[in-house]
């Protein structure tokens, strides 16, 4: 069973361990350059239409934002209609123990899982196993996370900090614990790691008659949940079981069907990189005698309505999971997933994860300080999440809690020196009386700086007094 | 104690207290003609970029005269060595004259086992709609297309398209679709690119996708 | 024309010469240069460390030092980014901050900007012999949209073979508070920097903002690698006399 994020240090140190780590960093770097590329590509091919799209998917959101409580009973209402059945959980205990009696109910002690951020982040398999239940992981990499007793490290593709050998190696080793074997002349050939990966799960489709999945929208007026996949897993669980069971966070709701014209053109380019996914199921309640006949919607909140009470922080929520901003964020490239503690990690969970948990520990307080706001991942959002602007609005209410006394004097420092022009040239002065040699180590923090970079040399005077000296007029 | 019902709308509501009581929650406020984006984009002949974006996923692709159509399903299902074929009961008998493939019809009335399906070679179906820009087919249930787990469980599926069924963009076949009945959206055969994020073809659902585009 | 210079607190103290050099190059295009003595420092540290109300104050005093002026120069793409892009999300609605804000912001430029938007000048009669890559700074680049102003400049300087620069619109990884915060990541970023730009076989790494020259050129210093970094501006300043006088 793949193990939890609790107990990974702060940022900054689970960072320094990642970017140590040669192997990691080489296929970080290897997958998020190939990645970055195909974005680029597929979105270009849409030419200026790509900004009308994207302030358009922006506009969708917003609305349903502002309006969520409408959205929300209206989807609901919609469900029932069509012969599913809809839950409410507030927290993540209560959408497990939900989830948990359903499955009960069917008799079955197995579930397939289609990859879902909200069960991941409800920790909902770990859930299931206390009371019985197994839950199997079907989309390859969550399979490799699972089979590895690994932690996801990226939205899209969570064993993304592994290599084809390493994977190889967990095929190997693991997967006669589960179920069917992997072939004993198993190559690391990616088409041959896909293979085994479908020869061991083909029975346990055939066979699995409870599911559990996620969904990229929910749509209010029709009632419709819809998946983007591209193995076929996603067809897998959505289709052949006899119950499906849903568990998806209040944000994702758009209003009509016909929202959907844009979504499906903003997502798949975003995230893989793809004109199209390979698969993509929707599905509106029941359909008699095709696909689950149960059907049961579990809408979570889990921290939600915090997020959406935050005026600047609410954007937040307009995120649809495509991982742009990972795949382009220099500060990930170097650290992966695992140093942001979540399963939200990257520039999004930057700003996600504390406001989800609450800004509730120094894991969370160092989170906003993740970044060095080189604005990438706004510049690639699909939905213009203006990431940088939360990030610096989450570090106001870290700055304004309890604690960080040194920096709050060093900052309180720095604003009497620059609160007069007089002060400024006094502190230049001081400086450049102390000035000539230039330390190559300084201590403490600064050290951060002077253990990888020279300082510069310190001039002879600064640009005020070479100004006055030269007897220039103070316009 | 309240429902978790009430208490997550409550809460909404009460993170929403920045919202004006009456604003505006018209939505779309525009027509489908008005839309504040483009229907497709304008990039050739909706057939000549269908096949284009098809073989570029790795699709493959046969264009032929509806004349010569029943011609090419059992050419397909030959060069495949496919004997026993799953096809949905509504599928018109035609495509398969001169088939000496056997046919197993399906329906949701008498469906067959997931083993049949297992066990079957491949599966012919019509389609709904069909998107050139991003070469995706769309089945949605019709009784030319069937159950979903008809074209899922067998490897090889293969696909008709008419050329009256094929629209330019995305937007377009949105509107052409309803959401009401269960939708499968089909863009090549089934891919991964979660090793070290470079697409495979081939994993859970059919490896094979051949496409008959008619006309 | 006549141009209020906001040298930049970090100009200022620790890179004069690149203040001297805008000084130099507008008076030899004919333009006069103020400099407000009322001036320090934009905030733009302690608004993206969370310090938001001192950020506030020195916006303050940025408007008030800068309200006269007809165009604002700051030899810094971050700094002048601060002003036109974070200064509108201070201070309340409606506020005398936020409508003194509105009033001044979109005359304050990067010297880029200043040189090819208002004073329409891409040659500016400078020589400099030297091969030169060009780093565009994230903020200069996403915030303000310098887009090929830049280029444009070097590429009519006299002498100057502009070498490209591979993952030119990658960050550098230095991010103010960032590069101490998280000084191993702003390392691994500033190191792979480094080994972009000494890959291009330039002599020089320019760029609009002495900050980030601050962090490469220190870690290319660290390495000894040779080469050096210098601002844009002081390129630009450059001429065939000075270059003789040398």
């Amino acid at each position: 069973m793949s193990g939890t994020f609790l107990g990974i240090p702060p940022f900054p140190d689970a960072a320094r361990s990642a970017v140590e780590d040669s192997q990691l960093r080489h296929n970080l770097r290897k997958a998020t350059r190939t990645i970055r590329g195909k974005r680029t590509e597929a979105v270009d091919e849409l030419g200026a239409d790509w900004m009308r799209l994207r302030a358009r998917g922006k506009e969708v959101k917003d609305h349903t934002l502002r309006h969520l409580d409408h959205y929300l009973e209206e989807l609901e209402r919609s469900v029932q209609r069509a012969g599913g059945t809809v839950h409410w959980a507030a927290d993540a205990e209560e959408a497990n123990t939900i989830v948990t009696r359903l499955v009960q109910e069917t008799g079955e002690s197995d579930v397939v899982k289609v990859k879902s951020m909200a069960t991941q982040e409800i920790e909902l398999n770990q859930a299931l196993e206390r009371a019985g239940i197994t839950a199997y992981e079907t989309d390859l990499a969550e399979l490799i996370v699972q089979l590895g007793e690994d932690l996801p490290s990226h939205i899209l593709v969570p064993a993304i900090h592994l290599g084809r050998s390493q994977i190889r190696e967990i095929f190997l080793e693991q997967m006669a614990e589960w179920g069917t074997p992997a072939p004993a002349d198993l190559t690391d050939d990616p088409r041959a790691l896909a293979e085994a990966a479908r020869v061991h799960l083909r029975e346990r489709f055939l066979r699995t008659r409870t599911a559990v999945s996620g969904a990229n929208f929910a749509v209010a007026d029709s009632g419709t949940l819809v998946v983007l996949e591209s193995e076929g897993n996603g067809r897998m669980c959505l289709t052949l079981p006899r119950t499906l069971i849903s568990v998806v966070g209040i944000e994702k709701i758009v209003p009509t069907w016909s929202d959907l014209e844009v979504f499906m053109q903003l997502l798949p380019r975003s995230s893989t990189g793809e004109r199209m996914n390979p698969y993509t199921s929707t599905w509106t309640g029941v359909a008699p005698g095709d696909g689950p006949q149960e059907f049961h919607l579990v809408l979570l909140d889990n921290g939600r309505t915090d997020v959406l009470a935050d005026t600047v922080g609410r954007q937040a929520l307009r995120c649809i999971r495509c991982s742009a901003c990972l795949n382009t964020c220099p500060v990930y490239e170097r650290t992966g997933g695992h140093a942001y503690g979540s399963v939200y990690p990257g520039p999004i969970g930057a700003i996600l994860t504390p406001q989800l948990r609450g800004m509730s520990s120094a894991a969370d307080e160092a989170l906003p300080y993740a970044s060095s706001l080189c604005g990438a991942c706004y510049e690639v959002c699909p939905v213009a999440i203006d990431i940088p602007e939360v990030l610096v609005h989450l570090r106001e209410e870290v700055a304004e809690g309890s604690g960080h006394l040194g920096e709050k004097a060093l900052m309180a420092g720095a604003g009497a020196v620059f609160g007069s022009p007089t002060a400024l040239e006094a502190a230049q002065r001081a400086a450049g009386l102390a000035g000539g040699a230039v330390p190559r180590h300084l201590p403490g923090l600064a050290g951060q700086w002077t253990d990888t970079r020279d300082l510069p040399g310190l001039p002879k005077e600064s640009f005020r007094r070479w100004w006055k000296r030269d007897g220039r007029s103070e316009g | 104690m309240s429902s978790a019902r009430d208490r997550v709308l409550g809460r909404v509501r009460a993170a929403l207290a920045d919202v004006p009581a009456g604003e505006d929650r018209r939505w779309p406020r525009e027509g489908p003609e008005e839309r504040p984006y483009a229907d497709s984009h304008g990039e050739g002949p909706s057939l000549d970029v269908l096949v284009d974006r098809l073989v570029d996923y790795k699709a493959t692709v046969h264009r032929v005269d509806a004349e010569r159509l029943p011609a090419e399903v059992a050419a397909c299902l030959e060069r495949a060595g496919a004997t026993r074929v799953v096809v949905p009961e509504g599928a018109p008998r035609a495509w398969f004259e001169g088939c000496p493939a056997t046919l197993l019809t399906d329906s949701p009335e008498r469906p067959r086992t997931l083993a049949d399906l297992n066990g079957a070679d491949a599966v012919v179906t019509g389609c709904a709609v069909a998107i050139a820009e991003t070469g995706t087919i769309v089945l949605d249930a019709g009784p030319d297309q069937g159950r979903r787990a008809i074209t899922l469980v067998p490897d090889h599926h293969v696909c008709v398209v008419r050329a009256d069924q094929v629209v330019d963009g995305v937007p377009q076949a949105v509107r052409l679709l309803d959401p009401a009945r269960p939708l499968t959206w089909i863009s090549g055969p089934s891919a991964t690119s979660d090793i070290e994020l470079n697409r495979v073809e081939g994993v859970h659902g059919p490896r094979l996708l051949e496409v008959l585009v008619v006309g | 024309m006549r141009i209020a210079l906001f040298v930049t607190c970090v100009n200022d103290t620790l890179f004069p010469g690149t203040g001297r050099a805008v000084v130099g190059l507008l008076e030899r295009l004919g333009h006069e240069v103020v400099f407000p003595a009322g001036q320090t420092c934009c905030g733009q540290m302690h608004y993206n460390t969370g310090y938001r109300r001192a950020a506030e104050k020195l916006a303050v005093r940025f408007v008030e030092t800068f309200a006269d002026a007809d165009a604002v120069v700051a030899p810094s793409g971050s700094c002048a980014a601060m002003v036109r892009d974070n200064y509108p999300r201070l201070g309340e609605g409606g506020s005398r901050l936020s409508r003194e804000v509105a009033e001044l912001a979109p005359r304050v430029y990067d010297l880029t900007e200043l040189l090819v938007d208002v004073l329409g000048v891409t040659d500016v009669g400078a020589y400099y012999p030297h091969k030169v890559a060009y780093h565009p700074t994230c903020h200069g680049l996403r915030m303000l949209g310098l887009g090929d102003r830049p280029y444009r400049l070097l590429r009519n300087v006299r002498g100057l073979e502009l070498m490209e620069l591979p993952g030119a619109t990658e960050c550098c990884g230095f991010g103010g508070t960032f590069a101490v915060k998280n000084g191993d990541v702003s390392s691994a970023m500033g190191a792979d920097k480094a080994r972009n730009a000494v890959a291009t076989g330039a002599e020089v790494l320019c760029a609009v903002d002495n900050s980030c020259l601050m962090h490469i050129g220190g870690t290319l210093s660290r390495q000894r690698s040779g080469m050096r970094v210098a601002h844009i501006a002081e390129i630009l300043a450059s001429t065939e006399k000075e270059a003789a006088h040398r």
